[in-house]
């Protein structure tokens, strides 16, 4: 299944992609079918006989791989299409070579979510890294991309460390290192704590938990639209099942307190995510950082989950689960989707900075209202998706008074201020995204030559579009899908017996309860009656004025509100977040000219003086490196001398 | 005490002249002399090498003291007469080490290799065990020849005369190596010599001398 789409093998001919990539969006979608329909079967294990001898490699195909493999099938469908009429000659990278790695990338994302031993996890792993860095780098003519990539690499390969060495402490002493070993393997709590925060690390590297987040806001804007979407919308992810594969399935038995850390860490990542969102004025850097923000919300709930589970409240862990669960699938269909738009609008006027767009609704219909059902979806408004998995997380967040455990029951119900808090900003990120992007005016000239999305983007575009209403609007159905990945990891699962179909009450139907379809049509209708009531009761004929003007004699786009001045207040409530520099022109210049800098206070408390002091490690190695062959003679002779004095 | 045939303690001296020879090479500064101190020792070894044939009677022996005799006594030095008179380099300047110090050094160094070589020694069978410790010597000390030299030409003469020391290595360890390795290691020799040749002209081409202390500008400023 995951082979054929590896098996795959472009040739460097531009043509090819429009045969491949859909061909690779098919097997997608194939996959996503059968990842679905499998739900409930039982687990099923094979070994393969690849790679080095006498080492094979174990795949195992359970429900959480399933649930992660048809997100990676519907998500990377869509993509897939768009990119079939994405990728042009002539752009970094060729074509076929593209295609090559693109598709490599999907398998090995593949691979991550069925290997059952260490061994085949890594290398699916580093292949992952390796094959998205090279996408990211796909038009390494640019320095800046080069040196996104480089971070990105660097993150990668650290989280990839503490990964290795969190599956060297799950051994436990067996050496064998085979995922059933793993489980079958008990730990002592402090190596059991060890092997957790080093997944933590490892993982949340990849993911972009809050101090490691950096690489996110640099990769994404390097790389090519659909592998932002795909990094964005699924390879994320894949760090989210490492984190549940590792806490849940490995280890097993969670304590209640570490759920604390992910907890922590994801409420202050949606904020920070959220509050940086608003202040970009690059269209994918602030999707970048959104995707921070929504990481952030996917391990709060996982550390939700944790405590719930750690203290025996089964039933809501797995309610907590289920949130993370659908909040996956959410955000890799709205991410992707948005992502894709902005490379539609990418495409079609070559610009990223949002100071030099706007009014593209009319140009691009197309993209601008798909873009806006992925808006309107990430900003969790109902009836679409997002709302779903936000309002399951809150309603955890409102069960937590119950943990039976002192201050952490009193404080754990502000984190759903929080969360409330980020989405909330969320919605204000998408207003200011789609506004600027979309709507309003030109602002430059050259944007009336901007073109709509082409046949195949428009397939992608409208697959994942309607990916997102249709999440939105069968909850329960998913819902369902869901829990039988949790009652494989925690035992329980939400009891949805005995409900109506359409109607979604996580816990009691007395309590709370969400019903998409009949809020659906109670807008339908709301809409539709205040159509009929201006147009048939007030009658009216509608009267065509020029704006008014404020006095000033003309209108033009720079009047305009700009991406700086939108996020304005957000830096201005927010500023102790971040490290600005600012150049303020003085009144009486006759060409003002603004300048604000606005970057990330952790680059200069923890990322530089790590460099540095890696920079100065180095150097002082440096001495070594004479330049001299008698001294490097003499390195020989004496590991030769020290060699036969140790080993005879 | 045990009686020593003839014949084994003509092979001991060869050794101990092999040994000589080593420390005349660590002390010697002029290059055409440490040529002829090559030759002389490539000479020994032949000897040690049909002594040795000749007492245990194994023929690939004599195959590999043709070998010794053709490559090592007359190819190369000549080769290397030939370098030095066209690349003009009758001197080394001088050596890194003062030679009393180089001398001291190369006199721990036998006694470790003495230590070292002993409990191998021990567990080879082969009449020659003793001059193991000889031959492990020899190569430490081409070593240090290397180390303490400027010119690029005294470097290639440390290195052959290393090459030597593992051949009585395995000489004397295991009445030689297999045929093949050592056409093998013949003819590695031969074309390094060759390699390193052109790389001479080359580095006096590039530096107008063949001192190596030119070839620290190579290195890459931080």
């Amino acid at each position: 299944m995951v082979g054929a789409v590896g098996l795959l093998r472009p040739h460097s001919v531009a043509l090819v992609r429009r045969v491949l990539f859909p061909l690779g969006a098919l097997i997608g979608v194939a996959l996503a079918i059968v990842a679905a329909l499998s739900l409930t079967e039982p687990v099923e294990q094979a070994t393969l006989h690849i790679g080095l001898p006498d080492l094979p490699m174990h795949v195992r195909l359970d429900n959480l791989s399933r649930v992660f493999l048809a997100l990676l099938g519907s998500a990377s469908a869509g993509v897939s299409l768009f990119a079939a009429g994405y990728f042009r000659k002539g752009e970094g990278t060729a074509p076929g070579v593209l295609g090559l790695q693109y598709h490599l990338f999907l398998a090995s994302m593949g691979f991550v979510l069925v290997a059952d031993d260490a061994y085949a996890f890594m290398v699916a792993w580093e292949t992952m890294a390796l094959t998205s860095y090279f996408l990211v780098t796909a038009q390494h003519g640019i320095p800046e991309i080069r040196s996104a990539g480089f971070l990105y690499l660097l993150m990668a390969h650290v989280g990839a460390i503490a990964i290795l060495l969190s599956f060297g402490i799950l051994q436990g002493g067996t050496w064998l290192f085979s995922f059933d070993a793993m489980r079958a393997s008990t730990l002592s709590t402090p190596w059991a704590t060890a092997a957790f925060l080093l997944a933590l690390f490892g993982f949340g590297a990849k993911a972009g938990l809050l101090p490691l987040h950096v690489w996110l806001p640099e990769a994404h804007p390097a790389a090519p639209s659909p592998v932002s979407a795909l990094m964005s919308g699924v390879m994320l992810k894949t760090a989210i099942y490492g984190v549940l594969r590792v806490t849940f399935d490995l280890i097993g038995d969670p304590l209640w307190w570490w759920g604390l850390i992910p907890l922590g860490l994801g409420l202050a990542t949606a904020i920070f995510g959220v509050v940086f969102a608003a202040v970009q004025t690059d269209m994918k850097r602030l999707l970048a950082y959104s995707s921070v923000e929504n990481i952030g919300v996917l391990f709060t709930g996982i550390g939700l989950a944790i405590v719930f589970h750690g203290v025996g409240m089964t039933e809501l862990a797995a309610l907590a689960l289920i949130a993370v669960l659908y909040h996956s699938l959410n955000h890799a269909f709205m991410k992707s989707l948005l992502f894709l738009g902005t490379g539609a609008v990418l495409h079609a006027t070559g610009e990223r900075n949002l100071g030099r767009l706007g009014g593209l609704i009319h140009r691009m219909p197309w993209a601008a209202w798909l873009t806006l059902v992925g808006v309107l979806a990430i900003a969790g408004l109902p009836p679409l998706n997002g709302f779903v998995s936000e309002w399951l997380l809150l309603q955890t967040f409102l069960f937590s008074h119950e943990v039976p455990q002192p201050f952490v029951n009193m404080l754990l119900p502000l984190g759903a201020a929080i969360v409330a808090l980020a989405a909330a900003l969320a919605g204000y990120v998408m207003v200011k995204f789609f506004g600027i992007v979309f709507l309003g005016q030109p602002r430059e000239s050259s944007l009336a030559a901007a073109h709509d999305v082409g046949g195949f983007e428009k397939a992608g575009l409208v697959w994942l579009a309607i990916g997102c209403v249709l999440l939105g609007l069968l909850p329960r159905q998913v819902i369902h899908s869901l829990a039988a990945a949790t009652e494989q990891l925690t035992g329980a699962a939400p009891n949805l017996a005995g409900q109506s179909w359409w109607l979604l009450a996580p816990l009691t139907e007395r309590d709370v309860s969400y019903a998409p379809l009949v809020l659906l049509a109670v807008i339908v209708a709301v809409v539709v009656a205040t159509f009929l009531i201006v147009r048939v009761v007030y009658r009216r004929p509608v009267r065509l004025a020029a704006p008014w003007d404020c006095g000033c004699g003309r209108l033009d786009p720079r009047m305009q509100d700009t991406a700086e001045g939108f996020g304005q207040p957000i830096r201005h409530i927010f500023v102790s977040f971040f490290a600005m520099e600012r150049d303020l022109p003085s009144p009486h210049d006759l060409a003002p000219r603004y300048r604000v800098k606005v970057s990330d206070r952790l680059w200069q408390g923890a990322y530089l003086p790590i460099a540095d002091l890696l920079q100065r490690a180095a150097n002082s190695v440096a001495w070594l490196q004479q330049g001299r062959i008698s001294v490097y003679l003499t390195y020989s002779f004496i590991t030769l001398v020290v060699l036969l004095a140790v080993m005879l | 005490m045990q009686h020593t045939p003839f014949d084994l303690q003509l092979l001991n001296a060869c050794a101990a002249i092999l040994l000589l020879l080593s420390f005349a090479m660590l002390a010697q500064r002029r290059i055409v002399a440490l040529v002829n101190l090559l030759a002389l020792q490539g000479a020994m070894l032949f000897i040690a090498t049909m002594l040795l044939a000749w007492r245990t009677g194994q023929n690939h022996l004599y195959v590999s003291a043709a070998l010794t005799l053709g490559l090592k006594v007359i190819a190369l030095p000549w080769l290397l007469h030939v370098l030095i008179k066209r690349l003009n380099v009758q001197w080394d300047s001088e050596p890194l080490l003062n030679v009393p110090g180089t001398m001291l050094i190369g006199l721990v160094t036998v006694v470790f290799s003495f230590g070292l070589a002993q409990p191998i020694a021990e567990l080879a069978s082969t009449a020659t065990r003793n001059s193991l410790g000889i031959a492990v010597a020899v190569i430490l000390l081409a070593f240090i020849t290397m180390i303490t030299r400027r010119k690029a030409m005294s470097q290639v003469v440390g290195f052959l005369s290393m090459e030597n020391g593992l051949f009585f290595g395995a000489m004397s360890a295991t009445y030689g190596m297999p045929m093949i390795v050592e056409f093998g290691v013949a003819l590695d020799v031969l074309v390094a010599m060759l390699v390193l040749g052109v790389f001479f002209f080359q580095i006096r081409e590039q530096f107008d001398s063949l001192d190596l202390h030119n070839l620290e500008s190579l290195k890459e400023d931080q």
